[in-house]
């Protein structure tokens, strides 16, 4: 073990359920280096973080911290080597000054007074060497996205970090903000601190870190100085060159068919004020399919919760279905799908389904209303059941029981529930997210197969996903999403690998 | 709410009340042998009191038609994901709108009428009443538990000022209105079953347990058999769902407690129409929070809430003729032995079930072992 290492963990595997998060990962960070970890979603590197901080047990491998063999099964194990981590959602109590919230959990005396004048004493001399300036005095609550975060920097440093980790320090940053951060790193890194950077931005890796780990799919693919790696190398890597699965060379499509959804100059902000839709542009024409690409956390949410009503932009026009609706008046939910607009969600088991219901019941979720289900207010349930045990055999939901709790099937025949119950209808657009997300393989080309049938029947269908694969097999035309906003749009024939991650990066334009 | 973990449905529905039950008993039995007394005599006295005597099961359902009242409005607003901790409140202001009609037209309307418009005034104003907590709660935020609560007091207020300075006759020291005229007395068991040829002892039971049999029934229809009921409770089970769904929380928060309101409110059918004959202070006495505990402890589900109010029914008239029959020991006991049973099939279901579960597991295992030996020794053999 060389001693220069900061951090050296050799031979990681971490497994959950059927997914090998971590597979041999071995990751060496030099002393008083910026390293950055990138990859898309699901690549492994936060289960790689988590393991050195404590949070999982890896299966397998070693991990070295200053060339010193270390066993780390919980965070403080991790604090008491010098390791902090800053997480993207922040550990920070709101209605507690950030003092206190330094404090917490490291009170040096039991007299509150004592340990507060005690903290604040030593946190002034390590602000002026960091340039770390936070209001001590001020409410968590009151302070800026930024300021929080060198608040927890501040924290994690009190405690004695000398390996600091920060995951996906800028996504909720503002360029400005970002650009104090990375003087502030620098300036740690001058002061021998060691950073390890978790982030899918490679213009950032370029500008910050000495050396790059590139992770995909549980495993290093590469891992070089920044100074030999360029940005459209690391995307590639990132990305990776796979064949592209189950490609269809679709028949020659009419050019210009009729536009059943147009979404101009959406703008979003969510609740902390954070500008997540801007100016944003869609238009779905009937008997295609709009690949949504980008990286997690980009708008791509905000952007279907617009669509479907679920949220109401701050401004923007839709028309759907030859309805006009603007942001004062917007559309609502149960109004979409009387025009036809379906909507199989992210988050199937907190929106699709009720998981306290029987299959059956969660299988009419938002369709209640149908004549077929209910007669002036009373439900059928005999032709609810028979008409949920025909969607389940039609879509192949194992078991095809329709009295078994929702929560009972796994997460692929759940997905496969709502997508029967959402194609049902023969709804005219189709908004689907993340539609293989926990999907076993063998149901993924099934699911392919039954939207590309609803696009030849003239449906117009939108598919947000985190997988670029699944972007290319399915889309007719690709929209990029980065920041909330669309960062390129392209017809499939033009859509590369590493061009479309460039895109979703940031790095192209 | 399902504690349930990782039991059989069977197990679930069945086997977990009776231990918790008995988990409950056994404690209680405990203190009554700590206090010096045998805890098999005062069980005998309670059972026997409450279920051996025709009259003994008569005030035992008497009891039991309030509780499913007050059970079936808690249930209500719990599918609907609200804690509706304003029974008592709302049976204040139901009884008071019985009342009040009764007060106001029994000198003039026939029964047939009387009745029913003294149950739709009940019901009515026990609707109100639950109306604003929620209304405040879906339009305005405020936590509908806090609102209730307090608006129990106001409730159990307006009943003592309007009891003692309205409607208190002249010269009469009792605080209690005068009684209603005939028509507005909801026929006794002992009556209605006496029309058909059957004895029945004195008691106060009623009519009105018919009418709580029928707001179980149709609480079960809309709940389960109307596309309302479905929509109120995917609210309750899952908020995100609804909205997904389309289905607005707002309306559904003040449709599950105008409900819950409403039933509440027939307490009045039970102790006023059936019972007392007037208006009085005390006649909901605690049955708006025992309800807490019926549909706890019935799982929300009408037909556990009868089981439930049966339970509990049986406990108020058993330890009333312990109290009377077994020296020195109080009413305050019973009170206690209550208290348990909301303690261990309330909240305490959540330590058992997983318990249970253990056991059942590790007997499954042991009945797969004893199975598996024989085979494994043909093999050798």
């Amino acid at each position: 073990m060389q001693p220069d290492l900061a951090v050296c963990m050799t031979g990681i595997s971490k497994r959950f359920g059927a997914v090998q998060a971590n597979d041999r990962v071995n990751l060496s960070v030099r002393r008083g280096t910026v390293h950055g970890i990138v990859g898309e979603n699901g690549a492994g590197k936060s289960t790689l973080m988590s393991v050195l901080y404590g949070f999982y047990a890896a299966d397998s491998g070693q991990i070295a911290v200053f060339g010193q063999a270390a066993t780390i099964r919980h965070a403080d194990d991790a604090i008491a080597l010098g390791i902090g981590m800053v997480h993207q959602h922040f550990m920070l109590v709101d209605t507690l000054s950030a003092l206190d919230n330094v404090l917490l959990g490291a009170e040096p005396h039991w007299q509150l007074a004592r340990a507060q004048r005690q903290v604040q004493q030593e946190l002034e001399p390590l602000m002026q060497a960091t340039g770390l300036r936070v209001k001590l005095d001020a409410l968590v609550q009151d302070l800026s996205v930024g300021d929080r975060q060198r608040l927890e920097i501040l924290k994690a440093l009190y405690r004695g970090a000398r390996i600091l980790i920060l995951d996906e320090p800028t996504a909720v940053l503002t360029p400005q903000e970002a650009e104090q951060l990375f003087a502030v790193l620098r300036a740690l890194r001058e002061q021998g601190s060691t950073i390890v950077l978790i982030t899918h931005k490679l213009k950032e890796v370029m500008r910050l870190c000495d050396e790059v780990t590139v992770m995909r799919a549980g495993r290093v693919v590469q891992a070089t100085p920044v100074a030999q790696a360029s940005i459209e190398g690391l995307a590639l890597a990132m990305v990776g060159r796979k064949v592209q699965m189950g490609r269809l060379e679709s028949a020659a499509r009419p050019a210009a068919t009729q536009a059943l959804l147009v979404a101009s100059n959406i703008g979003l902000r969510d609740d902390l004020g954070v500008q997540r839709l801007a100016g944003l542009n869609l238009s779905l024409h009937a008997g295609e399919i709009v690949g949504v690409a980008g990286v997690s956390g980009n708008g791509q949410s905000q952007l279907l919760d617009v669509l479907c009503g679920l949220s109401v932009p701050d401004s923007g026009q839709l028309l759907l279905c030859g309805q006009s609706f603007t942001s004062t008046a917007w559309l609502q939910p149960h109004l979409a799908r009387q025009l036809g607009l379906a909507h199989v969600p992210e988050d199937r088991q907190a929106r699709a389904l009720v998981m306290a219901f029987v299959a059956w019941e969660s299988a009419v979720l938002g369709y209640d209303g149908l004549p077929a289900y209910n007669r002036l207010g009373w439900l059928g349930h005999g032709r609810m059941r028979a008409a949920t045990l025909a969607m389940m055999q039609r879509f192949d939901v194992r078991p095809a029981n329709t009295e078994l709790g929702s929560s009972k099937f796994s997460g692929g025949n759940q997905q496969k529930l709502v997508l029967a119950r959402e194609l049902g209808q023969a709804p005219r657009v189709l908004l689907v997210g993340q539609p293989t997300r926990g999907v076993d393989i063998g149901a993924i080309e099934f699911i392919y197969t039954h939207l590309r049938a609803l696009r030849d029947a003239g449906c117009a269908v939108l598919v947000v996903s985190s997988e670029l694969d699944e972007i290319l097999a399915l889309s007719d035309r690709v929209i990029v999403m980065n920041q909330g906003r669309i960062a390129g749009e392209l017809p499939i024939g033009d859509c590369t690998e590493a061009g479309l991650g460039l895109l979703m990066t940031g790095g192209g334009a | 709410m399902s504690p349930a973990h990782g039991l059989p449905r069977w197990a679930d529905l069945l086997l977990l009340p009776v231990v918790c039950l008995a988990v409950a008993l056994a404690a209680a039995g405990t203190v009554v042998a700590l206090v010096g007394q045998d805890p098999l005599e005062v069980m005998l006295v309670l059972v026997s009191g409450a279920l051996g005597s025709p009259r003994g099961i008569s005030y035992t359902l008497y009891y039991a038609t309030t509780f499913i009242f007050t059970g079936l409005a808690v249930s209500v607003a719990f599918h609907g994901g609200l804690f509706n901790i304003g029974g008592e409140g709302q049976a204040i202001l139901g009884g008071l709108g019985t009342g009040l009609a009764a007060l106001w037209l029994s000198p003039s309307l026939p029964a047939w009428l009387m009745l029913p418009i003294m149950l739709v005034a009940g019901a009515l104003f026990g609707m109100a009443w639950a109306a604003i907590p929620a209304y405040l709660q879906a339009y305005r935020g405020s936590h509908v538990v806090i609102t209730t609560i307090m608006f129990n007091f106001i409730a159990s207020s307006l009943l003592v000022y309007l009891l003692v300075h309205q409607l208190r006759p002249a010269g009469t020291m009792a605080v209690e209105s005068r009684a209603f005229a005939e028509s507005a007395r909801l026929p006794s068991m002992r009556d209605a079953l006496g029309w058909l040829g059957l004895d029945w002892p004195t008691s106060p039971l009623n009519l009105s347990l018919l009418l709580a049999l029928l707001a179980c029934w149709l609480v079960y229809l809309f709940l389960w058999r109307t596309r309302a009921g479905y929509h109120l409770r995917v609210v309750g089970a899952s908020p995100a769902a609804a909205r997904y769904a389309g289905i607005g929380p707002q309306r559904q928060v003040m449709l599950a407690m105008a409900i819950s309101g409403a039933l509440a409110g027939l307490v009045g059918m039970n102790e006023i129409a059936g019972v007392s004959g007037r208006l009085l202070l005390e006649f909901v006495s605690g049955a708006g929070f025992t309800g807490i505990a019926v549909a706890l402890m019935g799982r929300n589900h009408p037909l556990g809430i009868v089981f439930a109010s049966v339970l509990f029914g049986a406990l108020f008239q058993g330890g009333a003729e312990v109290a009377f029959e077994v020296r020195g020991f109080s009413r305050n006991m019973v009170v206690m032995l209550q208290g348990f049973i909301v303690l261990f099939s309330g909240a305490m279901v959540y330590v058992i079930a997983p318990a249970l579960a253990w056991l059942l597991a590790r007997l499954a295992a042991m009945g797969r072992r004893r199975h598996a030996a024989p085979a494994a020794g043909a093999e050798h053999g």
